[in-house]
């Protein structure tokens, strides 16, 4: 079997815990990776140390500040070994798995959630089927989060190579955020609402809990369809963000079927909702049938408690 | 100074961007024939049974047809929708010259079995490179796949610049897009050539109107081929998701604290 090679998933300028994951999904896979860190201050390669792992090669240079995805591609390409690579499946590092897969005429697998030997698995037509594949030569994988355990740390050897790449994109202007609230396709905890909630304003109440949970606030099709004030980059579903959060909670959302693609493999769901029938109970872990207006104060004063 | 031209009836300003306001800006706008996204899935002995499902141009496509149209608009050029697929694919690409593309091509070759994003970008490259394409625009994934491996790997294997996911795009002095980046969204200059997926952003797809659907009755599909090599990843078999464990449910708002609890003791989420 030829070499593997885990690049580290890297976010706020740090190695995101994702990264351990993708060190147990190659452990599935039969392989010992080597792990590749980008990074602009090669001391953040010292916890990317992993059991099950091998050496640690830190790829540093100022060009990993802001991700561009040629840059980024030709200085990995450069530092990483010949082998079947394992990346994160967020929308930065999918990118990037493209872009070295192509680099180095070589087939890329995204969004793999069970790992088989060399047969890989992944979720088709938003999650409603599930499609298994097999490799027979190097690949680049990338793995969604929240399937694999963390492998444990351990020690790092980590070796450092200054290497850069050429930025073809130039950032003009960053727009930061207005709210500090994460985005639905970064957070652990997601939040969602739907027409059920009656108007966009009471979409509060979700931020409300939001905040104490240090979760997202996503909404259903319906729900940005129907109200302006709630925008396209909070939807949740077929024609928005899929997710695989710890926990959903969805509030007024009956669980159409382009939203349950959305967000079915979440590892908790919680549903509420006055219609007892609504299909979203078929995959809530957790239902409540009852109002929001009735259930969200009571969730609100028991996670507030919980969590001080 | 820019002078006002005339491209299919729409009235175009021609700033810097096309140079001399002659040369003409070559688009090409990648399309995909998926199913429905309101389709239910079938899965028959191990693999999906498309046989029962309405099929359609992949949503985001579409927003990338918007982008492509935008740019011939503010700079003057041709947009070529270009697909890979067999015959039963027309029907998207009629579609995207009702709504104003200008030519339509579709890439097959009867012996490719099974592509992998390898072989099935080779051969999209091949023919962009054909077409003389300054600027591909494509969906920022397919509703069958999800990958949103096509416009990186694209871009990469022509060394283009590429930036993925849009959610708007402007041109002035060359073309600046906004896209999401951690912890907010940035406004992004891109030189050409370049590969950009689009997002659902700001773009609305336009309606077709009758000219534009008599246009594409009588519209000509170019068909070519192109070398593909072989596939090293082959799909062995589908299955539906599994099914959950049935899960706990409450008829009174005052089960919220013990969910709550749950969440906490049994779940571990929180």
């Amino acid at each position: 079997m030829s070499e593997t090679i885990v690049i580290a998933e890297i976010n706020n300028g740090k190695v995101a815990d994702v990264t351990a994951e993708l060190v147990s999904a190659v452990v599935a896979y039969g392989g010992r990776p080597t792990i590749i860190v980008p990074c602009v201050d090669s001391s953040i390669a010292d916890g990317a140390g992993f059991a099950g792992a091998g050496r640690v090669i830190a790829c540093k240079d100022s060009m990993f500040a802001s991700y561009d995805a040629a840059g980024w591609a030709k200085a990995l390409d450069v530092v990483t070994p010949a082998g079947t690579i394992f990346v994160a499946a967020s929308p930065r590092s999918k990118d990037l798995a493209a872009r070295i897969a192509a680099r180095r005429n070589l087939p890329v697998v995204q969004d793999v959630v069970a790992i088989d030997g060399s047969k890989l698995t992944s979720p088709v037509y938003s999650g409603k089927a599930m499609q298994t594949v097999s490799v027979s030569a190097d690949v680049v994988v990338s793995v969604r989060a929240n399937i694999f355990a963390a492998a444990a740390s351990a020690p790092a050897d980590v070796s450092v190579i200054d290497q850069s790449g050429d930025v073809l994109t130039a950032v003009e202007e960053f727009l930061a955020r207005a709210s500090e609230r994460l985005d639905v396709a970064e957070a652990n905890i997601i939040i969602s609402g739907g027409r059920g909630m009656a108007s966009p304003e009471n979409f509060s109440h979700l931020e409300r809990i939001a905040d104490i949970l240090g979760a997202a606030v996503g909404a259903s099709r319906a729900a940005v369809d129907t109200w302006d004030e709630i925008p396209h980059r909070m939807q949740v579903g077929q024609t928005g963000k899929t997710v695989n959060p710890n926990l959903y909670i969805a509030v007024g959302i009956s669980g159409a079927i382009q939203h349950l693609a959305g967000m079915r493999s979440s590892k908790y769901i919680v549903a509420i909702n006055k219609d007892a029938d609504a299909p979203i109970f078929q995959y809530a872990d957790y239902g409540i049938v009852a109002t929001w207006q009735e259930t969200l104060p009571i969730l609100e004063k028991s996670l507030s408690a919980m969590m001080s | 100074m820019s002078k006002i031209r005339f491209i299919n009836g729409f009235p175009v300003a021609c700033p810097s961007l096309c140079g001399d306001g002659e040369q003409m800006v070559e688009i090409v706008v990648l399309v995909k024939r998926v199913p429905d996204t309101n389709a239910r899935i079938v899965v028959d002995d191990g693999k999906v049974d498309l046989s029962m499902v309405k099929w359609v141009m992949s949503p985001y496509d579409e927003f990338a047809i918007e982008a492509a149209l935008k740019h011939r608009e503010a700079t003057g050029g041709k947009v070529t929708a270009l697909t890979l697929g067999s015959g039963d694919c027309d029907k998207i690409l009629k579609d995207a010259k009702a709504i104003g593309v200008d030519e339509l091509v579709r890439v097959w070759d009867d012996s490719w079995a099974e592509q992998d994003s390898n072989s099935l970008q080779t051969v999209l490259c091949e023919v962009i490179l054909e077409l003389g394409a300054q600027v591909v625009y494509c969906g920022k994934a397919a509703a069958d796949t999800g990958a949103g491996s096509t416009c990186p790997g694209v871009a990469e294997r022509l060394g283009w610049a590429s930036i993925s996911n849009i959610t708007d795009i402007a041109f002035e002095n060359g073309i600046k897009v906004t896209c999401p980046l951690e912890g907010g969204s940035a406004k992004v200059g891109i030189p050409m050539p370049a590969v950009i997926s689009c997002d659902k952003g700001v773009f609305k797809v336009r309606k077709p109107n009758v000219k534009g659907i008599m246009m594409a009755k009588r519209a000509q599909v170019e068909v070519r081929s192109a070398s593909a090599p072989a596939a090293t990843v082959s799909i062995i078999s589908h299955s539906l998701p599994p099914q959950k464990p049935k899960g706990k449910k409450y008829d009174s708002a005052d089960s919220a604290g013990e969910v709550a609890r749950l969440l906490r003791d049994e779940a571990n989420v929180i």
